[in-house]
């Protein structure tokens, strides 16, 4: 049961990611690859009517890690303090930004939120990227269950680090190139005309850095994180999860030379998903690795809470899971095809 | 101030004060919206969907508001209250985890729809959109009331091994009865202040003389559902909440009354200020006998005073508690009575005629505001010294690694985003109600 749990926790932090990735990417990129306000409302047509719904992933993910594992939740989220209130306040910039932005007609009132939206939406992957990276590296939780963290320290990687250090901000650019480059292969699929043009070109060079950078953070985890791959292997979902995103880059390199945009985003879409989900196989069941001992790790068995509760969670979860999903389906049919600047006065 | 407590106490109720200022539109909008489709649909008429296209705008505003505001309410529990979160996550993670999957999702998925989807949609397709999020925010509501619920009133749990509360029976748990009487009065309130408003802004246009046709549509609905829900605010769902208060939290009940004696045939104070010092209240009005009838249903039933309990299980601040709940009880007459009148003006087909009345109307906007916030300050501080009713006291839940400077600076921070809110929020509600509904009443 416990094992049931921390993989529909991660399915759906994964799930999480892929959505507002997209998102987040068109934030990333709104500036670069949309110049003209036509152009802008395009991109923002885009994400506008899908945008709360990809959040309330995080929600709904953040609660069923409460229902299941609170002593982790309550660690990590006290433990990282003013990180996880950066990260709100990011997200609440980032949604007024997108809701209020085409209210008025004025110009400086839409460069104000132009440039907000994109700042949010660039600090919040790097913010996931480090949060991800301190759950691989580990925190120093100590016997009582708890930890405490400054922002960062010396940026070294020791048993007493910041939230920020060499290889956290390396997982940090790492996200946001690649929320960068699934939010560029997402724009190519919804857009036309110069925005599909622009981000396309991008997308090729993103997917470039993309591959490097999983190289080199690969590799910096095997350091930081000695034995951490060791699990892989031993576990059945590790190799699904792999040949998962192996096979989602590859198909984004396939998609975006043969110009099959739709084919490419849900490559991308599938390379998140399945280094996500190979990255919870290699920590399997550890949720927060403690560096000062690993007696003292928060893990899916010692974290639970226990049976009646996971059982019932569970009974309701497969009820609703399906239905979130068919409201997915039927908003991304209801909004098929290429999306155009909605009237003045409309839309986003 | 160097103690942490006081400043995760501090963020919480100032942040959840907040938000609620702006869900409870959102859930009494939704009903309003829904009827005016339901009205539209059936009558055939466009004035019903001109009003509520230009409800279903101001809506999508304060929605806005309503999910970033909301975003770090369901942060805070890890962040602010991590001792309580452990305890009793098993619990009240079930109902939070709830709200997201069957609530938030339904929400955020149709809000798009019912704001800019009119074109797209068949006319039953959009009222369909209303109807979801209708539901969606009500059930998000009933969600959140049973968490709060359980806090008040624990069921359905029984004590773990590791000392942590454990689920042992979800319905028990879900239908909680404190919650279904909670919930029954919070919505009815959510209502109130729906119409409230719409009455405010029929009256608004009504005494500037613009919109004349919608004006006296949003009059109408606006007093009718006003004076409905005002009466059912009090009676029957108030009335319930007082009687679960004092069979529950008799303790906060006496604290709410400014009751410090006990005995039979209680008198119900209606105005005085209470002295804690020396346990008395000064120049009271009361009406002997009600208070033991209203709790106990019957005049010679005895009604502890605050004397009848230890000290330290008396919530801690008494003056506050017991005028927040004259306020919210002093307001819900009176907004009867204005409602009342109001409707009789309009039966009589002199309201839009009555300036006064029309100022009134106009004026009282704020009123259900005010007595939502202090029926939630009952709520919350009655709740005191418990976090959990009876199991965990409020100095056990906060986050052991956070130091009071971190929370005061973060709170600091919230108090700057919320003023820029807010402004956010007045600027471009009142931009609609300028333009008004005309504006975008070409058809769809
Ligand atoms: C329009 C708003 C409004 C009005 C006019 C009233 N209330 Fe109320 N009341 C609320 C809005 C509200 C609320 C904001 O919705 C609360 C806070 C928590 C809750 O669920 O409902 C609440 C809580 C609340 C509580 C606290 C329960 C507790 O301690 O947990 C009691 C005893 C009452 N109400 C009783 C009354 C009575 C006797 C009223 C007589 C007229 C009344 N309320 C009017
Ligand atoms: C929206 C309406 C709400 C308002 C206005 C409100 C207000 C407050 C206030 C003023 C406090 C501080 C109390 C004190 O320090 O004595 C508080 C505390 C708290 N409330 Fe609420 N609350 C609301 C809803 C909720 C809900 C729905 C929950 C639970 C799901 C909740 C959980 C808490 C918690 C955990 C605390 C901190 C512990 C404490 O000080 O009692 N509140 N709230
Ligand atoms: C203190 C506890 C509370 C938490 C943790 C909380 C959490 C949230 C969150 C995360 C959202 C945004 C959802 C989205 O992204 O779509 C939200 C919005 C909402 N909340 Fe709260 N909330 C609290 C208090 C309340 C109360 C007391 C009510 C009403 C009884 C309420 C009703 C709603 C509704 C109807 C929405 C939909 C958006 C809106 O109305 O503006 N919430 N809340």
């Amino acid at each position: 049961m416990e094992m049931l749990w921390f993989w529909l926790v991660s399915v759906m932090v994964a799930i999480y990611v892929v959505l507002d990735g997209f998102d987040f990417g068109a934030g990333i990129l709104h500036l670069f690859v949309a110049k003209t306000n036509e152009e802008r409302r395009e991109v923002l047509g885009a994400i506008g009517p899908l945008w709360d719904g990809n959040e309330v992933w995080l929600l709904a993910g953040g609660g069923s890690m409460f229902l299941a594992f609170p002593k982790v939740l309550a660690s990590g989220f006290s433990g990282f303090y003013l990180a996880m209130w950066l990260v709100v306040w990011c997200l609440m910039l980032r949604g007024i930004s997108i809701e209020f932005r085409s209210h008025l007609k004025d110009g400086l009132w839409r460069h104000f939120w132009d440039s907000t939206f994109a700042v949010s939406s660039i600090l919040l992957p790097i913010l996931f990227g480090a949060a991800l990276g301190n759950v691989l590296r580990g925190v120093p939780v100590d016997g009582s269950g708890y930890f405490e963290m400054a922002l960062w320290t010396n940026f070294r990687v020791g048993t007493h680090p910041g939230i920020l250090d060499w290889y956290t901000v390396l997982i940090g650019v790492f996200a946001l190139a690649t929320l960068a480059g699934h939010g560029a292969l997402f724009l190519a699929w919804k857009t036309e005309g110069p925005v599909h043009d622009r981000a396309r070109a991008l997308a090729m060079k993103l997917w470039g850095l993309v591959l490097v950078l999983w190289i080199v953070s690969s590799y910096a985890t095997s350091i930081v994180n000695p034995g951490v791959f060791e699990n892989l292997p031993k576990a059945p979902l590790g190799w699904l999860a792999t040949l998962i995103f192996l096979a989602g880059l590859v198909l984004v390199f396939v998609g975006t030379k043969q110009a099959r945009p739709l084919l490419a985003f849900i490559g991308s879409g599938a390379f998140i998903l399945g280094l996500l989900a190979a990255s919870a196989a290699c920590v399997y069941p550890v949720m927060l690795r403690s560096t000062l001992d690993p007696a003292y790790s928060l893990t899916a068995l010692n974290a639970s809470v226990g049976g009646p509760g996971l059982r019932a969670g569970l009974v309701w979860w497969l009820i609703g899971f399906p239905i979130a999903l068919g409201y997915f389906a039927f908003l991304f049919r209801f909004h098929r095809g290429k999306v155009k600047a909605a009237a003045e006065g409309e839309g986003y | 101030m160097g103690d942490p407590l006081f400043w995760h106490r501090l963020q919480f109720g100032f942040t959840a004060t907040f938000h609620y200022l702006f869900p409870q539109l959102t859930m009494g909008l939704a009903f309003i919206i829904v009827v005016l489709k339901a009205l539209g649909l059936k009558t055939g008429e466009a004035r019903y969907n001109d009003a509520a296209r230009f409800w279903i705008r101001i809506f999508g505003i304060n929605f806005a508001i309503g999910v970033v505001t909301g975003i770090p309410m369901e942060f805070q529990f890890g962040t602010n209250w991590a001792q309580f979160s452990r305890f009793s996550g098993g619990i009240i993670g079930q109902t939070l985890g709830m709200e997201g999957m069957f609530a938030f999702f339904l929400e955020s998925s149709f809000l798009g729809l019912l704001v800019w989807g009119e074109k797209k949609l068949s006319p039953k397709g959009h009222f369909g959109a209303a109807l979801a999020l209708w539901v969606g925010s009500w059930l998000s509501g009933y969600f959140i009331i049973a968490t709060n619920a359980f806090m008040q009133h624990p069921v359905g749990y029984t004590m773990g091994a590791d000392g942590t509360v454990q689920l042992a029976s979800f319905w028990t748990f879900l239908l909680n009865p404190w919650a279904l009487v909670q919930y029954a009065h919070n919505m009815v309130a959510t209502v109130v202040t729906g119409s409230f408003v719409v009455a405010a802004v029929g009256a608004f246009w009504s005494l500037k003389g613009i919109h004349e046709t919608q004006a006296r549509l949003n009059l109408k609905v606006g007093t009718i559902l006003g004076l409905v829900f005002s009466v059912l605010v009090a009676f029957p769902t108030g009335d319930l909440q007082g009687k679960m208060v004092a069979k529950h939290q008799p303790v906060t009940l006496a604290a709410m009354e400014g009751r410090f004696d006990s005995g039979t045939h209680a008198p119900l104070t209606l105005i005085g200020q209470p002295n804690v010092a020396q346990r008395r209240i000064e120049n009271p009005i009361r009406l002997p006998a009600v208070l033991s009838f209203i709790a106990y249903g019957s005049f010679s039933s005895n009604v502890k005073g605050l004397e009848a309990f230890p000290q330290d299980q008396w919530p801690q601040n008494i003056e506050f508690l017991y005028y927040a709940f004259h306020i919210m009880a002093g307001l819900g007459t009176l907004m009867i009575l204005v409602m009342a009148l109001a409707v009789l003006l309009l039966w009589r087909k002199k309201l839009d005629s009555s300036r006064a009345m029309l100022w009134v109307l106009m004026l009282a906007f704020p009123f259900p505001y005010i007595a939502t916030t202090a029926g939630w300050v009952v709520t919350e501080f009655g709740r005191q010294p418990w976090l959990l009713y009876g199991l965990l006291r409020t100095t056990q839940g906060g986050s052991p690694t956070v130091n009071a400077g971190q929370t005061a600076f973060t709170t600091l921070g919230f108090a700057g985003i919320f003023v820029v809110l807010g402004i956010l929020f007045l600027f471009l509600v009142g931009r609609e109600l300028a333009h008004g509904p005309e504006s975008h009443a070409e058809k769809a």
